[in-house]
């Protein structure tokens, strides 16, 4: 330890010496989250004001990029990360009451089971069938005839939706991986009714990326035309 | 190890267990968590990237003696330019005061052992020279020739240098932006000791406060923006390529909203320095504290809404330029108020002429100057006749060089008794500051005529009606190089020969002058509580509080 310890202050194992108190020490954390997520909308912001200002200018282009996704799968995975975030409150739930170990990791592994099958569906019928049918910019994007002058600007739509449910993917992967290391911290008795807070500040990050799907299903499958009127 | 306790205060300064001598070796400051030796880290690195930066510059002033250029070729010259404004703009004023200065300070001044997240500062340092290297490839492979602003569609579809690599740098060292922010916002807002309460806080922190809020809300959105265009160089995609109805000014409308507010960034660290270099030199108490707090952070909230006074011919909507124009015009109020606080604080001062003051002082005048030309560019009809011209070169220099780099040079020469225990050679450091006066006005000065007079930025030729004003910038940019080297010899040569400076050679207030210099590595024994207001020179009692 490089810290000299002339400083007779009571540490737990779980406090670091820059802290004086655990409560202390559980509000900077709380507080830092919040403010990645200030950081983390900014991030997407940028993205769904470029996305917002294109759809604008070509509204027809993009009704076709969107009627390129299919509305089952995308609704599937909305149903499957709202799950996983209760699973997730459900875990905290049970750290914060003082419910047993099992518990505790039941609802922390159930919520990468729901985060893996969201990725799941996301690669293997989503993406993976993109690819087939050459529609992914930068792989094979072959312009159908069907789309007529709109083509340049379906493929700048479907490089939206890959960069945005691309970066919304990545952060879920980081999420299983908070999430694994939570669970290996849950089964070494780390956490208590005194002490869950990486739990309750992982569980910010992990409806912060909910959420973000939240906005990503209807803007990218939804809206633009496929069951409003004058749609098809 | 509490048998190798030793207690500071008891024994001769220098002599202590501080935060330079408590470790030894390599490892102990590659993997240090000590925001001190952090600080260090990024003292040493941001110094390096400071003088490629300043080579670059010396090339392009070297090559601009004659109007047919005396050194490169054209293409070159491009590629000089844009090194100079990536190297200048990314690595070396952005992290400048925060990462040196702001690291060294944040938590000694609100009495806390560190700041809140430790690792994560020193993983900060870490992306920045990732992010540091990436470009340092991108330079020495062949460059890039984009302009620190990477406009499209030429960044993206026709400039065959370097670019991945440049805005991959800059994208990595933003993250060390966001987080050195992070680091700084959570731990103002929850490591102050007891007593300090916000408004008993040193300006200083003000200003970091304001700059971290710059750094997260405004750094992912450049850095999305930019990995857009990386996006689109390597899959060849219709991002911003008109071609394929992409739109080019939206990549500088999301450019520019973080890259206006970056400006701030630079120059709100170095107006929170030199509203601590002010009092104490002037043994007052500053006046108008509340007065500068709260104008750190209007210039903060401003700095989000003039980004389009960049775009004013580029074809945006008249309507939208109209009302850039007002709000750009709204910053100079929180930044004149600043002034004249600085300004009534000296009034019946009793003033030294130490070199930290010689800055500060050197900061108001060329500060305000860079303000007020500002104004010129910030009105739709002149910014017309001024835009693209060397006009717009020398205003931003006198914001940049001569307000962000004068505050950062004077804090540097306040603090560096603190941050190394000694003093350095005080005739040398007032003649450099004289010399860097000096040689900056001569450079910069020149192109505020050569701007009017209509001489174009970015061209490594020029007509030669133009060439004693650009010789002279170019004399001005020799005495400005030598005027920077002087600090780095005298400073280097103090660490291991100056006087010993003892905790307070300046008579200064505030929590960082109470512990040793150096000070411990947890800072302070115990941690202080605050009773007093900041700034309690004895000249207060003439002043009541503004």
């Amino acid at each position: 330890m490089a810290a000299p310890s002339h400083l007779d202050r009571a540490h737990g194992p779980e406090l670091a010496h820059q802290f004086e108190d655990p409560a202390q020490q559980r509000e900077a954390g709380t507080l830092a989250m919040w403010t990645f997520l200030v950081t983390e909308i900014m991030f997407f912001g940028g993205l769904f004001a470029a996305y917002a200002i294109y759809r604008s200018l070509h509204p027809a282009a993009f009704e076709i990029g969107s009627h390129l996704l299919e509305v089952k799968f995308g609704a599937t995975n909305t149903a499957v990360l709202i799950g996983s975030s209760l699973t997730m409150a459900l875990a905290i739930h049970s750290a914060q009451t003082g419910k047993s170990k099992a518990t505790v990791i039941t609802f922390l592994l159930l919520t990468m089971l729901l985060g893996l099958v969201f990725i799941g569906v996301k690669l293997r019928f989503e993406w993976y069938h993109d690819y087939l049918e050459h529609i992914v910019p930068g792989f094979g994007f072959d312009y159908r005839s069907a789309w007529g002058a709109n083509a340049p600007e379906v493929q700048m739509f479907m490089v939206f939706y890959f960069f945005m449910t691309g970066l919304h993917a990545l952060h879920m992967v980081v999420g299983l991986g908070i999430l694994t290391v939570l669970v290996i911290m849950t089964a070494r008795g780390r956490f208590s009714p005194r002490y869950y807070a990486p739990l309750e500040i992982s569980g910010l990050y992990w409806h912060f990326v909910d959420i973000i799907w939240i906005y990503l299903f209807p803007l990218l499958y939804l809206i633009g035309g496929r069951y409003s009127t004058g749609g098809h | 190890m509490s048998t190798a306790v030793v207690d500071v205060h008891q024994t001769p300064p220098g002599s202590g267990v501080n935060y330079l001598n408590a470790t030894y070796g390599i490892k102990s400051w590659l993997l240090t968590t000590d925001h001190k030796r952090i600080a260090l880290l990024y003292l040493a690195s941001i110094t390096f990237m400071f003088f490629v930066g300043g080579a670059a510059a010396v090339l392009m002033r070297i090559h601009l003696i004659e109007p047919q250029g005396t050194l490169v070729q054209p293409e070159t010259y491009n590629k000089l330019f844009s090194t100079h404004g990536i190297v200048m703009v990314f690595f070396f004023l952005i992290p400048s005061i925060p990462a040196v200065l702001g690291n060294f300070l944040v938590p000694m001044m609100i009495g806390a052992r560190d700041l809140a997240f430790p690792r994560l500062n020193l993983l900060s340092w870490y992306l920045y020279i990732t992010g540091a290297l990436f470009l340092l490839y991108a330079i020495l492979n062949g460059g890039i020739d984009t302009g620190w602003t990477f406009y499209t569609p030429y960044s993206t579809t026709f400039a065959h240098t370097h670019v991945i690599a440049a805005v991959l740098g800059i994208f990595i060292n933003g993250f060390s932006s966001i987080l050195t922010g992070l680091n700084f916002i959570v731990t103002i807002h929850k490591m102050r000791a007891p007593g300090m309460t916000w408004f008993r806080m040193p300006l200083f922190l003000w200003a970091i406060y304001a700059t971290s809020v710059i750094f997260i809300l405004g750094t992912p959105v450049v850095a999305i923006t930019l990995f857009l265009v990386g996006l689109e160089r390597i899959f060849h995609v219709g991002i911003f390529d008109p071609a394929v109805g992409g739109d080019p000014l939206l990549f500088q409308h999301l450019f520019w909203f973080y890259s206006h507010p970056a400006v701030y960034i630079m120059i709100l660290p170095g107006m929170g320095v030199v509203s601590e270099l002010i009092p104490c030199f002037s043994k007052k108490k500053i006046f108008g504290y509340s007065f500068i707090a709260f104008s750190s952070m209007a210039i903060a909230v401003l700095s989000f809404l003039v980004w389009g006074h960049h775009m004013f011919v580029t074809g945006q909507s008249i309507y939208a330029g109209l009302v850039f124009s007002v709000l750009s015009f709204l910053v100079a109020i929180p930044s004149a108020i600043k002034v004249f606080n600085w300004t009534a604080t000296l009034h019946k001062g009793s003033i030294s002429y130490d070199a930290p003051m010689l800055y500060a002082l050197g900061f108001i005048g060329l500060f305000t100057m860079g303000g007020l030309t500002g104004l010129f560019l910030a009105s739709l009809a002149t910014d017309v006749h001024l835009n693209g011209t060397y006009f717009i070169v020398a205003h931003f220099h006198y914001i940049m060089v001569g307000g962000a780099v004068m505050a950062y040079l004077g804090g540097i020469h306040f603090w560096w008794p603190k941050i190394t225990g000694r003093l350095y050679p005080d005739g040398w450091a007032r003649f450099a500051a004289l010399v860097i006066f000096v040689g900056f006005n001569l450079t910069f000065f020149p192109q505020f005529m050569l701007g009017y007079l209509g001489m174009p930025r970015r061209y490594a030729v020029y007509p030669p009606e133009f060439q004693v004003l650009n010789v002279m910038s170019s004399a001005g940019a020799s005495i400005l190089g030598v005027g920077y080297l002087i600090p780095l010899i005298y400073l280097v040569w103090s660490m291991r020969y100056g006087p010993i400076a003892g905790p307070n050679p300046w008579g200064a207030k505030g929590l960082e002058w109470q512990t040793p210099s150096p000070p411990p590595t947890e800072n302070f024994e115990e941690i202080p509580v605050v009773t007093e207001e900041p700034y309690n020179y004895p000249g207060t009692a003439a002043v009541t509080r503004g």
